[in-house]
């Protein structure tokens, strides 16, 4: 009678430590088995966009798996990640014919920058890599980025919608796009808004920069500083910052 | 020795005797004292505090950092407003502009809001317990938590509480209770702004009492079965209906339909031409009439082309019958008099050929080609009750029914709902923002038979509606008054006479503002009258061309005649007038050739007025305001001249900037402006 108890307990053992194995190994290693590899993962669409905090980017990101001649290959896996609460959905998948794969973004809870990070395994067991930008905009840049859309854009977009007919070609001087982080990053604060209040006059640049200082408050054209430095490519890194010195 | 044997031993060695007994009470209640404080010392917030210490330590700013740390519990007590907030005893640098280089949790600054930290607290825009201590209790220790912290993408629900009208940056929840009005919601679930006020809808659903006037059983059918498939742009939602029920409402909508005409239009109604060339020249005509500003048609490649305020015409031809089409293209008013469509006066040709292009407009695959079978009384009577049950009287006129009242919960508290109050449906997870997205996503998953239809809305859409939803909030209600932004109050200006009559007909108001009433399509008019001259007027009125090169939409021609186009213009000259230039008579109007001159210079150089707008069609290219080639005979010097100097006074949400113009440089581009006359304008007769 012991005998089968101790038999007994040994099983349930048995199978407790074969679920606990198969379990951890499934929650660990891909949850879809590729049916083709790739050596390079490239971007089609949906970079660099931007969004409220916590909220879904507007356009798909769209994803590529290359082989080493270039052409897509369709049934490798993609798997995306994301650090700060951003997420994709779905976050791992297998390309489809068209060698693309296609999952929504959504954002952390904090402005910033988001880094979302694409792998693929290789034939050989490795992985290839692949990181996407996308920003976050708090309260203060999404003002900014709604007075963009009102005031600044028709200029400063070189872009057409069908509700929209972009200026830029118009101007003499050519305004540079609010994401020209190149150019825009150098300009301190000051320098933005004084050319946004008082007009490129006022840093010895073309009139054509209209006034805004009797339109749009200190707090308005603070906020379209802020987005301008949000959406900047590449990204702006604030001046003189404080970094603890251990 | 058995366990029931030591059990006995360790009970006599404890409570042997009484004063064993008292001894190990005491020594027990001893233990548990210590706890208390033992577990006060090992706070969450204690260790928090020490990281923050560490954080800052060493940082160049650190001095004004420790200057400013307080240690210990920290509160926020805003009593009117009912607020508790202990959060700032974790989050110690929210108020410290020069920590934006940390990233980590809890120690981020605040990022830079119009509201200041000691006024507002925490827990009204982001929710949360403030009274905690700890961080699981704060923010949410386990799921079904109440009241737990705020998904940041519902963020902008906080502003609504206060905000009753739109604010440029909460876009989220202005997209959200735009949503709520255009889809109808508030027409079945009551929903009040918190100063009473009841949300009311912008969709206009049209009335069913003569339906069968307009359309047929077949397409009715079709419709209810997928209003989407349609019009992708319907914002009619699914009733999930089955067969049975969408044969029996749609036969008795026909049945309870009553002529809209009491005698048979006086005119035959054309018969439409099959002719391609015909159906090409109604296209051209339906062009040049501006149809397109307002209602869409799919084109080849399936994208929506024309505007929103009327509904899609893509499949129109399936839709509606021949004679109605054309009485209602004479007058839209004789089928629906609050229509938004103007009347056009067009004449029996143009009518004819319209009703070609549009009844060519058809699509097999939706109505498909089987007639339905004459009705039976039992299906109308059954249809009845259904319509009743599904609460269609809502939204729609009905013969016969009255419009249900509350036919859904109320909504109005809906952001506070209590998560015990709420029944969940599987694989949903347990939080309130989760449950309302659920809710507008796939009602049926909250049971067959709820009556709530499906919207087909995308992922961003929902997270607006479900933002605009929790700021509908108890708290909302109880706030003090001072604290609430007011809606605008709604204007009921109605033009009189002659000319508000022909307005009406001409339905300006459904496309321009005229003393805070009318549609945001085209520009508004309120001071119309300061703004330009007569002559310009009328002949506009008679003739509309658009002043803006890069605009898409233009004003249709309404085939006015020249006796009502001075009834107008005599109407605007005189009544939309702005009262702000009095005193101004000062200003010398009268300019020289060196005025002009000394314009030029400043209209090219010193304001670069030709990035927005042309004067030389040859050399000036500016897109974005109206071209100015003739503007020395549209608009008056005064007005010129005070636009100059602030356009927002006379035209709030101008994209004119203000210039703040000196007197002396407005005065000489006045000048220049005055004098670009361009092609002399005949004046209409006057009867
Ligand atoms: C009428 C067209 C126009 C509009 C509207 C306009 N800008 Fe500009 N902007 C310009 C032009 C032209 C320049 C380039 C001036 C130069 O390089 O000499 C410029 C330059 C700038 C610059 C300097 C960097 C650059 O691109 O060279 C900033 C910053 C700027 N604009 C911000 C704004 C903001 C913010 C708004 C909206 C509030 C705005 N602009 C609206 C035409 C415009």
């Amino acid at each position: 009678m012991k005998r089968t108890g101790m038999r007994a307990s040994f099983l349930v053992l048995c199978a407790a430590l074969l679920t606990i194995s198969a379990c951890t190994r499934h929650s660990g290693a891909p949850g879809v088995t590729p049916r083709a590899f790739g050596t390079a993962l490239v971007s089609v669409s949906g970079e660099k966009q931007f969004a409220g905090v916590g909220s879904q980017l507007e356009q798909p990101l769209v994803l590529q798996v290359n082989d080493a001649k270039g052409v897509a290959v369709a049934g490798a896996v993609v798997r995306l990640s994301a650090a700060g609460g951003a997420f994709a959905t779905p976050r791992e998948g297998l390309t489809g014919p068209d060698g693309q794969f296609t999952a929504t973004i959504t954002l952390g809870g904090a402005g910033g920058h988001y880094q979302i990070v694409a792998s693929s395994p290789t034939a050989s067991g490795q992985q290839i890599f692949m990181r996407v930008d996308e920003s976050a905009l708090g309260y203060q840049e999404m003002l900014g980025a709604k007075l963009n859309e009102i005031h600044c854009i028709r200029c400063h977009d070189p872009e057409s919608t069908a509700e929209r007919v972009s200026n830029m070609d118009n101007l003499t001087a050519k305004p540079h796009a609010f994401t020209d982080g190149a150019v825009l990053n150098p300009m301190s604060a000051a320098d933005l808004t004084s050319i946004i209040s008082h007009g490129g006059v006022a840093v010895n640049k073309s009139a054509e920069m209209p006034p805004y200082g009797s339109m749009l408050t200190k707090q308005e054209i603070a906020a379209l500083v802020a987005f301008l430095r949000a959406v900047a490519d590449p990204p702006y890194l604030a001046q003189g910052v404080n970094y603890a010195s251990n | 020795m058995s366990v029931r044997g030591r059990i006995a031993a360790a009970k006599a060695f404890l409570f042997g005797d009484s004063a064993r007994a008292f001894g190990t009470l005491s020594l027990a209640l001893l233990a548990l004292l210590t706890v208390v404080p033992a577990r006060d010392y090992f706070r969450d917030w204690r260790g928090v505090q020490k990281q923050y210490l560490q954080l800052i330590h060493g940082r160049n700013d650190a001095p004004a950092l420790t200057r400013h740390f307080q240690g210990g519990v920290q509160q926020i007590w805003l009593p009117e407003i009912g607020v508790v907030d202990r959060c700032t005893t974790c989050h110690v640098g929210l108020k410290e502009s020069t920590l934006t280089d940390v990233r980590t949790q809890p120690f981020r600054p605040h990022p830079p809001v119009p509201h200041s930290l000691t006024e507002f607290g925490c827990v009204l825009c982001h929710r949360g317990q403030g009274t905690a201590t700890s961080v699981a209790d704060a923010h949410n220790s386990s799921s079904s938590w109440e009241e737990p912290i705020l998904p940041a993408r519902y963020l902008e629900s906080g502003c609504g509480q206060c905000h009753i009208q739109p604010l440029t940056g909460t876009p989220k929840l202005n997209q959200g209770r735009e949503l709520l009005a255009r889809y109808g919601c508030v027409r079945c679930h009551t929903m009040r702004a918190p100063d009473g006020t009841k949300r009311t809808g912008t969709d206009e659903p049209p009335s069913l009492e003569h339906i069968a006037d307009k359309t047929s059983r077949e397409w009715i059918a079709a419709w209810l079965r997928d209003p989407q498939a349609y019009a992708g742009s319907a914002t009619m939602p699914n009733f999930q209906l089955k067969d049975d029920e969408i044969r029996d409402i749609a036969a008795f909508l026909i049945a309870q339909s009553q002529p809209y005409r009491s005698q048979k239009a006086s005119e035959p109604a054309p018969v439409p031409s099959q002719d391609d060339a015909v159906i090409q020249q109604g296209a051209s005509l339906y062009g040049e009439s501006f149809c397109a500003s307002c209602h869409a048609v799919q084109n080849a490649a399936g994208l929506l082309v024309g505007g929103n305020l009327g509904p899609e015409l893509t499949r129109v031809g399936s839709k509606v019958k021949i004679d109605w089409l054309a009485d209602w293209l004479r007058n839209p008013a004789i089928y629906d008099p609050a229509s938004a469509m103007p009347h056009y006066r067009f004449d029996a040709k143009q009518i004819g050929l319209l009703v070609t292009f549009l009844s060519s407009k058809t699509d097999s695959d939706f109505t498909g080609t089987a007639k339905a079978a004459a009705a039976e009384p039992k299906q109308i009577e059954r249809g009845r009750i259904l319509v009743i049950e599904r609460g269609c009287a809502s939204c729609h006129a009905i013969n016969g029914l009255k419009a249900p009242e509350d036919f859904a919960p109320e909504l109005t508290e809906v952001g506070s709902r209590p998560l015990s109050r709420i029944l969940f449906a599987p694989g949903v997870p347990n939080t309130l923002p989760d449950y309302i997205a659920a809710r507008i996503r796939d009602p049926r998953s909250f049971g067959d038979t709820l009556k709530m239809p499906r919207f087909s809305l995308p992922q961003p859409q929902v997270d607006a509606i479900v933002t605009a939803l929790l700021a509908q909030t108890a708290r909302a209600e109880t706030l003090p008054a001072s604290m609430r932004i007011p809606a605008r109050k709604p204007s009921d200006y109605r033009p009189a006479g002659r000319a508000g009559k022909l307005m009406d007909e001409m339905r300006c108001f459904s496309c321009h503002i005229i003393n805070g009433r009318g549609g945001t399509m085209a520009p508004e008019l309120t001071y119309e009258g300061t703004s330009v001259q007569r002559a310009w007027l009328v002949n506009f009125l008679k003739n509309p061309n658009t002043l803006r090169p890069a605009l898409i939409r233009r004003m249709p021609r309404f085939n006015v005649t020249d006796a009502e186009a001075n009834t107008l213009a005599d109407y605007i000259m005189t009544a939309w007038q702005t009262p702000d230039f009095e005193g101004d008579a000062s200003d010398d109007l009268r300019f020289t050739a060196a005025d002009v001159q000394s314009g030029r210079e400043l209209f090219y150089n010193k304001y670069a007025c030709q990035s927005c707008h042309i004067i030389d069609q040859s050399k000036d290219k500016g897109y974005v305001g109206p071209t100015l080639t003739q503007v020395g005979s549209r608009l008056t010097a005064p007005w010129i001249l005070h636009w100059l100097r602030n356009a927002q006074t006379l035209r709030p949400g101008s994209l004119e900037p203000v210039w703040n113009m000196n007197d002396a440089d407005a005065r000489s581009i006045t000048a220049f402006l005055m004098a670009q006359k361009g092609a002399p304008v005949k004046e209409a007769a006057r009867k």
